[in-house]
């Protein structure tokens, strides 16, 4: 079995911490992980992104192509920008929530409205969307920050994840600071209930 | 980092955290490096735990020094480490060149970090040029696994030659991650006795002619040892015969089937043999390399030399590109020709999405800068000569501050030609890192042939900020049980022959502007130091203290000039007006002094 997450955002929004938690999650399951991560001058406000493959003899730090089966964004325009990953049985993970590039906000372009991003995600043949505005549900779990959270956890819930949502949630709490560990545990739990509401049948 | 530091565990490792921890299970005693993305994360990491582990580690001025200092420490008889990004190598290749004649005596590795695809350099050059140039063996690791165990291999690879021994990484083997087993460290050895030998250590005309022999010698023996190294190995089987090395090999033993594919870790000297054999086999062998057809080439030559008639295809017959990093995607390019694993049909979308480049932070004193120096040269204009760092950021709109931007210390050496070469003013920008790197010579040089158009600016901001936030001799150090003053950057300029310098904080706009325009009437070379630290690393450090800005919607009269002109990313547009996000302003006070309306107020 080979499993892979691309996981795509903005510099800032936690894209490496959940890109870590999956990879430590996988290792300590003694599963082989083989990721890679973005630093350096793309983390200053630009989109980053990161691959994690995990199972037998994974390799390769980067996917192919259509490869992804999770597509993990935390902004819906990176998510649009990476549907290459995606195929057409991916599950693509989408926070609704924009960061508007500076070039957007000094009057170079132009951001279209999510609804027509998330439309647009649809057209290009994602069957399986699961959309959610991750910082309202981290807010109501106590604080906007926690955005993250509700996305690793909306993941978990994913049919066929190789890791445990119980793993998923140990190993996020470990990284985050004690203080902030109930929020972000409830944050996960609002993401994974979030996401299994969204696959079933309507 | 306890864990990094236990003595047996399977943990999930960056492959710049295993190179660290390969230094410590080979008992090395001495690292020294200049931070430069890729490779940076190694001295994170070692800046924690050297003192722990009983090493020396130093942040040096630049890349050349740190060599000089690792090999001092080899000849001493300590294993030592010096490592840098790929341009980083052209800083030190002087003192590399030679080291490969003087040879040493305990093991010496030298990292080098080569970045295809360019993501945060200035180029993307190969560096493996750099083993054949210097007569160095090298060692090219796959994953974080082989990174450790390599780092480990090449110091006994290093002791058995005499000869330093490169290991040749890639931003996708640094910055991978994996599971990476942990053994014992060996034994720490910080301190040795140099032991004089001027007949091999002064190069002289007539030492040197003698280690030139030596270091042909050696470059023989590493050939042998290429030869029967374990680290070249023939896996996987079919009839399709594959060559590789790096992080490719892991594209092609995953996305490719039915091929049997000879991997090189120790890739230069080439194990001649182990490649005629394969050759031999095969009717047809492809050559899976990044960048330059340095393995090809001498594919192609050992064929040559031994009359083999195999098929060799790779970048000289076309099939496979030059530039940029390979991806399992690229292979694709060689489905005629070997069977590549079929996947899914990948989505796309069509929808037009605005553009995401890396840009200053809300709050980055650079902004500050580089809008009150817009102001201050006017519509004359000036040319902006950058260099390397965050504020090469500085060449996107609105702000359109960078011209030209060769490498570290350049602004300042291009700053003085155009001086000379064009009645034009010429301003320069570096950072304070950077100026010590390699600006002062440029700096010297503008003071002694008065290059008198030029200002330059030296954007302090008390840290390495692009590469993590590193210290650097103007910020003193405090770090491995090792404690010096901060130098000032004042006075070093002023002994640079400079007479004309100022320093002042960018925050306040107007005063920056003052300063930039009393430089540019300055009848020779001036110097502002804009000084401010870094928000990003104050933060890291828990010292911001923040201010909340707000709009008042009723005094805005929606010209946007904030956004337009100061384009700070807590600025966005909410129904024609600005609205400050409050989460990432940080409270710097520029959008509001950019305001002519007076509109932008501090809240708390």
């Amino acid at each position: 079995m080979k499993y892979g997450i691309q996981l795509v955002g903005v510099g800032g929004q936690g894209v490496l911490l959940a890109s870590t938690v999956l990879g430590s999650a996988a290792v300590s399951e003694d599963m082989d992980a083989a990721m890679s991560e973005v630093h350096g001058m793309a983390q200053r406000g630009g989109s980053v992104q990161c691959t994690v493959r995990i199972g037998q003899d994974v390799l390769s730090p980067l996917l192919s192509q259509g490869e992804a089966n999770v597509l993990l964004g935390f902004e819906p325009a990176e998510t649009c920008r990476n549907l290459v990953y995606a195929n057409k049985d991916t599950y693509v993970i989408t926070n609704t929530v924009p960061v508007v590039p500076v070039t957007v906000s000094s009057g170079l372009e132009e951001y279209p409205a999510v609804d027509d991003i998330i439309k647009a995600v649809k057209s290009s043949g994602v069957a399986k969307l699961i959309a959610l505005d991750a910082a309202s549900m981290a807010k109501e779990a106590g604080n906007a920050i926690a955005a993250n959270s509700v996305l690793i956890g909306a993941m978990s819930a994913v049919p066929g994840f190789p890791l445990s949502k119980e793993k998923m949630l140990s190993i996020l709490l470990e990284r985050v600071p004690a203080k902030a560990k109930d929020v972000n545990q409830k944050a996960f739990e609002m993401g994974y209930e979030a996401a299994l509401k969204c696959l079933s049948p309507q | 980092m306890e864990k990094l530091l236990a003595d047996s565990g399977r943990i999930l490792l960056l492959g710049n955290e295993a190179i660290a921890r390969g230094l410590i299970e080979a008992g090395c005693g001495v690292a020294a490096t200049y931070p430069g993305t890729p490779s940076s994360e190694i001295g994170g990491v070692l800046d924690d735990v050297a003192d722990k582990v009983g090493m020396y580690f130093e942040y040096s001025v630049n890349e050349i020094v740190a060599m000089e200092v690792a090999a001092a420490a080899a000849v001493s008889g300590v294993r030592s480490f010096a490592f840098m990004k790929h341009v980083g190598l052209n800083v030190a290749s002087d003192a590399f060149m030679t080291l490969s004649y003087v040879g040493v005596r305990a093991g010496m590795v030298i990292l080098t970090a080569d970045d295809p695809s360019i993501h945060s350099s200035q180029s993307e050059q190969d560096n493996r040029y750099y083993a054949k140039f210097g007569l160095v063996p090298m060692l090219e690791p796959t994953t974080p696994a082989e990174c450790k165990d390599m780092i480990i291999e090449a110091f006994k690879l290093s002791e058995k030659l005499h000869s330093p021994v490169l290991v040749r990484t890639t931003t996708r083997v640094n910055h991978a991650r994996g599971a990476v087993n942990l053994s014992r460290p060996k034994k720490m050895q910080k301190k040795g006795v140099f032991e004089k030998d001027p007949a091999h250590l002064v190069t002289v005309p007539a030492n040197a002619r003698r280690d030139r022999i030596d270091q042909l010698e050696r470059i023989k023996k590493a050939q042998e040892l290429s030869e029967i190294s374990p680290l070249n190995y023939i896996t996987g089987s079919g009839s399709d015969g594959i060559i590789t090395s790096g992080v490719s090999y892991t594209y092609a033993a995953e996305y490719i089937e039915n091929a049997e594919i000879l991997k090189l870790g120790f890739s230069y000297p080439l194990p001649e043999e182990k490649v005629k054999k394969f050759l031999q086999r095969k009717s047809r062998v492809v050559v899976i390399e990044e960048l330059e057809p340095v393995i090809e080439d001498e594919v192609r030559r050992i064929a040559q030399q031994n009359g083999i008639r195999t098929e060799i295809i790779g970048k000289r017959t076309g099939h496979l590109p030059r530039a940029y990093e390979y991806t399992p995607d690229t292979l694709k390019a060689l489905s005629g020709i070997l069977k590549i694993k079929e996947g899914a049909q990948p989505l796309s979308s069509e929808i037009k999405l605005p553009s995401r480049p890396p840009v200053l932070c809300a709050g980055c004193p650079h902004r500050s800068t580089f809008y009150a120096t817009k102001k201050a040269v006017g519509k004359e204009g000036a040319i902006y000569c950058t260099d390397i760092g965050c504020y090469t950021l500085g060449v996107q709109p609105p702000m359109n501050c960078a011209d030209i931007t060769l490498c570290m210390g350049s602004s300042i050496g291009t700053a003085g030609g155009f001086s000379e070469a064009t009645d034009q003013k010429a301003v320069a920008f570096i950072g304070d890192s950077t100026f010590f790197h390699g600006g002062i010579p440029g700096l010297i040089n503008a003071g002694y042939n008065k290059h008198n158009n030029l200002v330059l600016i030296i954007l302090d901001n008390r840290t390495t900020a692009m590469t993590g936030h590193q210290p650097n001799p103007g910020t003193g150090r405090d770090y491995g049980g090792i404690e010096s003053p901060p130098l000032k950057i004042e006075p070093l300029v002023r002994a640079c022959g400079i007479e004309f310098v100022k320093t002042v904080d960018p925050y306040d706009l107007v005063a920056i502007e003052q300063a930039v325009r009393e430089a540019l009437d300055f009848n020779g070379p001036a110097v502002i130091v804009s000084e401010h630290a870094c928000p990003l690393l104050r933060k890291k450090e828990g010292k911001l203290e923040k201010k909340l800005y707000e709009v008042d919607r009723e005094k805005c009269i929606g010209c946007k000039i904030c956004l337009s002109k100061f384009s700070c990313p807590a600025l966005s547009v909410d129904n024609g007006k600005p609205l400050i996000d409050r989460t990432s302003c940080i409270g710097c006070g520029g959008c509001a002094q950019v305001c002519p309306q007076n509109a932008i107020e501090v809240k708390q």
